[in-house]
């Protein structure tokens, strides 16, 4: 029986970003030796707060972005290459902007390949796109399904006691399903604060919620 | 074709019978053979015997009867935690889980026979083989140094008795000493992990020996949670901490186990600890075995088998998967999607997509705890990550000493995850 299929997407095509970039590269240098010219080299870009290379002289608005607290991740990268007037009124790139969202996504494939490794430091940006969950029907029509459950339930306990001991982090067994699916939800929602399990959840489908709900219901079963 | 109600229950039962018996061609049950017995291979033989409820036999092959986590260990240097406390017996895997636990090397794999070969003598034949043998040393990385000067200059990267060198050594270290950690290059084990040591190191000395002073040699330009350490330094320990890069010499060092020394771009300079921690590769049954590319072991992003060999599964520290930092919690997840992966291949178990995550906390002062940690998915190319969080720094007081609790509890829920 074969496991799976690929799930992640990749960001874009970076062979196709490195063409894209020469757009850039009248000012922008990249990779072994990059400098700072016309604009700031784009080595580490990722993760990078705003206006933050010390010996690179940025626009006061760029500056006053960077200190309101805009870090360049894929999602701001990408608002700003599409248009950078729309995201940093004021700024000195005077780029019109790639309006073609897939040229976007190579651009920033390319750029991704000289950020930090997340292997080596965890906190570094993604390099890939994370997939909706997009499961077989067969899957999706089992509803609350507790063998499936407890396939996903092994993922929460590697931090949570399947014994349900409380101990700096709190016991998730034998709870009412709908509370369970109602807390769940509210991390998924991000209304709940707890960053890890905004993540856990963030990920999980509907159908996933309501088979790990019915799976802590009972876990001797 | 329709089955009537009796049908059914005698197709149940042959099947249970074909399941639970001997195959009728006089081979024994699923084999997996396991080697390494921490958070992934302890993972891993767990899981496929827990799972697959009697249908696969699981022998599990690690040298060392207690083990000792090294997650955790630096939380024992800075008194945190007892030795004790980080130590974990295979009795339940083998009492509760039937595993069969074999205390021996593996020395070697023939991969056309399907064979383990033991120190001890003995061989083991497998169905599917996980390599699970956390890291060894590129010899000569750091020059001076090799394992036989290890007394004099611990690594303290293997925890157990070369955690309790490491700490006595900082205890009984002279009043104003100089400790000096040479880290390492990516990637390693652990990327918080000499940055915690270091956190763990400074609490020591600020309580008993104020005015020590440790010393960073890194050859790498940045490290992991380094905001939060840098800001904890500042914090807890200021004036004491002192970190060359390799603008400063720190990529370029030469120990002298002998005269104490480390040489810094050529310069000796005196030091009272040294704590020298290689550069690192796949432990070395995967070199053994064949299934390395330069230092590590490349797998399949989904299922965590070898790019080399489909009937071998290789987790955690040793493998070259994508995104993953080799930590505990990463080894510890993948075991899992291998587990079902390995159920799937060798009996009729449902499988589902694997699910990989990885969170790491490091504490920094007492009840300073902070963490990061990422989801991640496979690709073709590699275990790709997709979404991530870190503590921010400038955290109150009361946040941080939650982090630190939360810690604790993982610790305790990631050690009953492994070992039952």
């Amino acid at each position: 029986m074969s496991v799976t299929t690929a799930a992640g997407e990749e960001i874009g095509d970076p062979e196709a970003g490195r063409e894209a970039f020469k757009e850039c590269a009248a000012c922008h240098e990249i990779g072994a030796g990059a400098e700072n010219g016309i604009g700031p080299h784009l080595n580490l870009i990722f993760g990078r707060q705003a206006g933050s290379l010390e010996d690179y002289v940025y626009s006061p608005s760029l500056k006053r972005m960077g200190a309101n607290g805009l870090v360049w991740d894929l999602r701001t990268l990408d608002a700003y290459i599409e248009n950078p007037q729309s995201l940093v009124s004021g700024t000195r790139m005077s780029y019109p902007g790639m309006g073609d969202p897939d040229r976007r996504a190579d651009l920033l494939a390319y750029l991704r390949k000289f950020s930090a490794d997340p292997a080596n430091i965890p906190e570094a940006a993604p390099t890939a796109l994370p997939t909706k969950p997009d499961l077989d029907p067969e899957i999706l029509a089992i509803e609350g399904d507790p063998a499936y459950g407890a396939y996903l339930s092994s993922e929460c306990t590697t931090c949570h006691r399947r014994d349900g001991s409380d101990e700096g982090i709190p016991s998730i067994t034998h709870w009412p399903e709908e509370d369970f699916v109602a807390a769940m939800h509210a991390y998924k929602q991000k209304l709940r604060p707890h960053p890890v399990m905004q993540m856990i959840a963030g990920r999980l489908s509907d159908e996933e919620i309501a088979a790990l709900a019915a799976y802590f219901a009972n876990p001797e079963q | 074709m329709s089955l009537n109600r009796r049908d059914f229950l005698g197709a149940s039962a042959a099947a249970a019978v074909m399941m639970a018996a001997p195959r009728v061609n006089g081979q024994a049950r699923p084999h997996v053979v396991v080697v390494g017995g921490g958070a992934g291979g302890a993972t891993a033989a767990r899981y496929i015997a827990k799972d697959s409820k009697g249908a696969i036999d699981v022998t599990l092959i690690e040298p060392t009867r207690t083990y000792y986590t090294c997650f955790f260990s630096n939380l024992y240097i800075g008194d945190f935690r007892t030795l004790d406390s980080l130590a974990h017996s295979y009795g339940t895997l083998a009492s509760e889980y039937g595993i069969n636990v074999v205390h021996d090397w593996a020395t070697g794999v023939d991969r056309d026979a399907k064979e383990v070969a033991l120190a001890g003598g003995g061989r083991v034949g497998y169905d599917a083989l996980v390599l699970s043998p956390g890291i060894d040393f590129v010899e000569g990385s750091v020059p001076g140094w090799d394992i036989t000067a290890q007394n004099k200059m611990p690594h303290s990267y293997k925890a157990g008795s070369q955690t309790e060198l490491l700490k006595a050594q900082v205890l009984s270290m002279r009043e104003g000493g100089v400790y000096c950690m040479v880290a390492p290059p990516n990637p390693y084990r652990c990327p918080p992990g000499p940055y915690e040591r270091v956190s763990m190191v400074a609490h020591q000395f600020k309580q008993n020996n104020p005015t020590a002073t440790i010393l960073i040699l890194d050859p790498k330009p940045k490290f992991s949670k380094q905001a939060l350490f840098e800001e904890g330094w500042q914090k807890h320990y200021p004036g004491m901490i002192q970190r060359l890069g390799p603008d400063f010499g720190g990529g370029n060092v030469e120990v002298r186990p002998d005269s104490m020394e480390v040489v810094i771009d050529g310069s000796p300079e005196k030091v009272d600890v040294c704590n020298v921690i290689p550069a690192q590769k796949a432990g070395r049954i995967c070199h053994e075995a064949g299934l390395t590319e330069g230092n590590w072991a490349p797998v399949v992003p989904a299922t965590m088998q070898s790019r080399m060999d489909e009937n071998v599964y290789i987790l955690g520290d040793a493998t070259s998967q994508g995104d993953m930092p080799k930590s505990g919690y990463s080894a510890n997840s993948q075991a899992k999607a291998a587990a079902m992966a390995i159920r799937g291949a060798l009996t009729d178990a449902r499988t589902f997509p694997p699910r990989y995550s990885n969170t790491c906390w490091s504490l920094i002062a007492p009840e300073d705890g902070v963490k990061v940690g990422a989801s991640y998915e496979p690709t073709e190319e590699k275990i790709a990550k997709t979404d991530g969080f870190i503590s921010a720094t400038g955290e109150d007081a009361a946040q941080r000493k939650a982090t630190y609790e939360e810690s604790l509890g993982w610790y305790s829920g990631i050690t009953s995850d492994m070992f039952g």
